[in-house]
């Protein structure tokens, strides 16, 4: 179907498969995600898989690491900052600072026109098989700069057929750029959605420009909100997927997001995605400077529990910068700046890329299957609590195994495990621990601090010292598994764990809550 | 008199740019420009300066005062 939309002529006979589409996520959402809704499940989007939604559906987000988080362990994705303008101003923004050792949301270190764009793109898919989709996400807004944005995804719609398409925006200018969209198959389109109250909205953005005005205070949240709410239903209709990226303010919207996710749920969202508030004083951001602070792991997590009953939660989103290159938690734009694509040899080969995915897919296949026999190993325990969860951290490079060094790793995934399921929630960025084979040992609180709510850490390999440490603070450091996929390991640990309680070796005590981001650095 | 934009300031968005009614803001080396022959502080256009509605960073698009006031 992919091909058949392809090989359509521009503007011709694109609604009859997109219109296929529609009905069936018009029935997806209706029954939540697919098959069965409530509590425990996988939620579709984060974690789902082929079994739980259209096939139409599964095909569109399958490669897509954003939307599927099975995905995310295989599949890169690249960001190109050709979008510098903005039409509104947040209050977690700030477009003064710019740091290229920095992480997060609208920083980019260098911008682009469509044309080096397009270059760009192409040297990225030629080196990086993997690399599936290509979004534009700022450092504006991607609708504030229509003309740039379109040229890109015009020419990529040409040259780089394969390639994902997705466009990340306000909103505000959406209604009156949705049969654009629509025109260079662009299928995936993040909207940022903070509120549904413009009250709580006048708290986030103090002003929107609109009809060449400045438009301030609860005026200009509530045009934005009625902008939002009608170009996400216009997607909707035309079976465009939508992701909802909602910022986490605690005090200001942290309960209001659940209200939130109502909404645009109702309005067919694909996946909501609610991250935390990223908030310092060195930003120069309107809340780092007044002092308002994010959530704390837990915090977060109790609001994306609360959204989770039937609904489709992204919960592996790593807040990337806006010319992000490479896995989700790594990026490697350094190897990809203008002047090395200068001279660089680019041999776009379709095969090749085709290749490299069908091998993922037989990776998939397997990752699949361990899990499976993992869960049919849990065993029943007298006097252990059947419905018991605990939290486990992971290394990982990628292809979903257990494959880092724990001194090598610069985020940790976890994972929530229970005798029937182990679930992929979040991940925590920590400093590099080990640089060149010694551990810096003033960075292991910190690490420590990251994911002080786990149980345990699945590693590859752990030196001696980190390891009484951890020790000592509760978490269990385990290298038994090292290279096994990661939710069979995770299973497997939680089996043994169990059985430890079981015999009464050990006692199963409840962990505190952790920080979500340490500092800012780049990896990732 | 014209507007001016304040070069250590300009984040070199170009939000201004595409707003001007008189195509007087163009681009040089990162950061933006006013031609002040050609900026008439949208007078006669719309009631505020678009430069100043639309540029992320207060106090950036600022009345310029070696130039004589603007008569539509």
């Amino acid at each position: 179907m992919e091909n058949a939309l392809q090989d359509a002529a521009p503007g011709q006979s694109r609604l009859k498969p997109l219109d296929g589409i529609k009905v069936e996520i018009a029935g997806q959402t209706s029954s939540g995600c697919g098959s069965t809704g409530g509590e425990g499940k996988a939620s579709c989007g984060s974690s789902a898989g082929p079994d739980d939604m259209p096939a139409e559906i599964w095909d569109k987000v399958k490669n897509h690491p954003c939307y599927s988080e099975e995905a995310h362990h295989h599949f890169a994705r690249m960001h190109v900052a050709v979008a510098p303008a903005c039409n509104i101003q947040c209050n977690y923004c700030n477009r003064k600072y710019d740091c290229s050792n920095e992480s997060r949301p609208g920083v980019v270190s260098q911008k682009l026109t469509p044309e080096q764009a397009v270059k760009k793109v192409l040297a990225v898919a030629s080196e990086i098989p993997q690399m599936t989709v290509l979004g534009i996400a700022g450092p504006g807004d991607s609708l504030a700069n229509p003309m740039k944005t379109f040229d890109t995804m015009r020419m990529l719609h040409e040259t780089a057929p394969d390639i994902k398409l997705c466009i990340s925006t306000n909103g505000l200018a959406l209604p009156e750029q949705v049969d654009e969209i629509c025109k260079y198959n662009i299928d995936h389109v993040t909207i940022t959605i903070n509120m549904v109250d413009p009250e709580v909205g006048a708290k986030i953005y103090p002003w929107i420009f609109w009809n060449h005005k400045r438009i301030t205070g609860v005026e200009a949240s509530r045009i934005l909100h009625e902008q939002q709410m009608k170009g996400l239903e216009m997607l909707t209709e035309r079976g465009v997927l939508t992701k909802i990226n909602s910022v986490l303010i605690p005090g200001i919207n942290d309960e209001h997001l659940i209200e939130v996710n109502r909404e645009v749920k109702k309005r067919g969202a694909f996946l909501h995605n609610i991250m935390p508030l990223i908030s310092e004083p060195e930003h120069g951001t309107v809340f780092g400077l007044t002092g308002q602070r994010g959530p704390s792991a837990q915090e977060l997590k109790e609001v994306q529990d609360a959204c989770m009953g039937g609904a489709n939660l992204m919960r592996h989103c790593r807040q990337c910068r806006a010319d992000a290159v490479g896995l989700l938690g790594e990026d490697r734009s350094d190897e990809f700046t203008l002047d090395k694509i200068e001279d660089m040899e680019i041999v776009y080969d379709l095969e090749k890329r085709r290749a490299y995915q069908e091998k993922v897919e037989a990776e998939r296949v397997s990752q699949h299957q361990a899990k499976v026999d993992a869960l049919a190993a849990a065993l029943d325990l007298e006097n252990v609590d059947p419905s018991m969860k605990v939290l486990v951290a992971v290394a990982t490079e990628g292809h979903g195994k257990v494959n880092q060094h724990f001194g090598h790793a610069t985020e940790f995934q976890i994972f929530e495990v229970s005798k029937d399921e182990a679930l992929f929630v979040g991940h925590r960025r920590v400093d590099l621990y080990c640089q060149g084979g010694f551990g810096e040992d003033e960075q292991l609180p910190s690490i420590v601090n990251a994911i002080n709510d786990c149980h345990a850490v699945l590693v590859a390999k752990i030196g001696a010292c980190p390891r009484d440490e951890l020790k000592a603070a509760g978490i269990e450091p385990v290298d038994e598994y090292a290279h096994e996929f990661i939710e069979k390991a995770a299973l497997s640990w939680f089996n043994n764990y169990r059985q430890r309680i079981a015999n009464g070796e050990i006692k199963h005590q409840a962990r505190g809550d952790a920080a979500i981001r340490q500092g800012a650095f780049k990896a990732a | 008199m014209a507007y001016k934009i304040v070069g250590s300031q300009c984040t070199g968005c170009s939000a201004c740019e595409p707003e001007c009614p008189n195509q007087a803001i163009y681009e040089k080396n990162g950061v933006f420009f006013i031609k002040p022959e050609k900026c008439t502080e949208c007078i006669g256009h719309f009631d505020e300066a678009q430069c100043v509605a639309a540029c992320p960073v207060d106090n950036t698009c600022i009345i310029d005062t070696a130039y004589p006031r603007y008569e539509a």
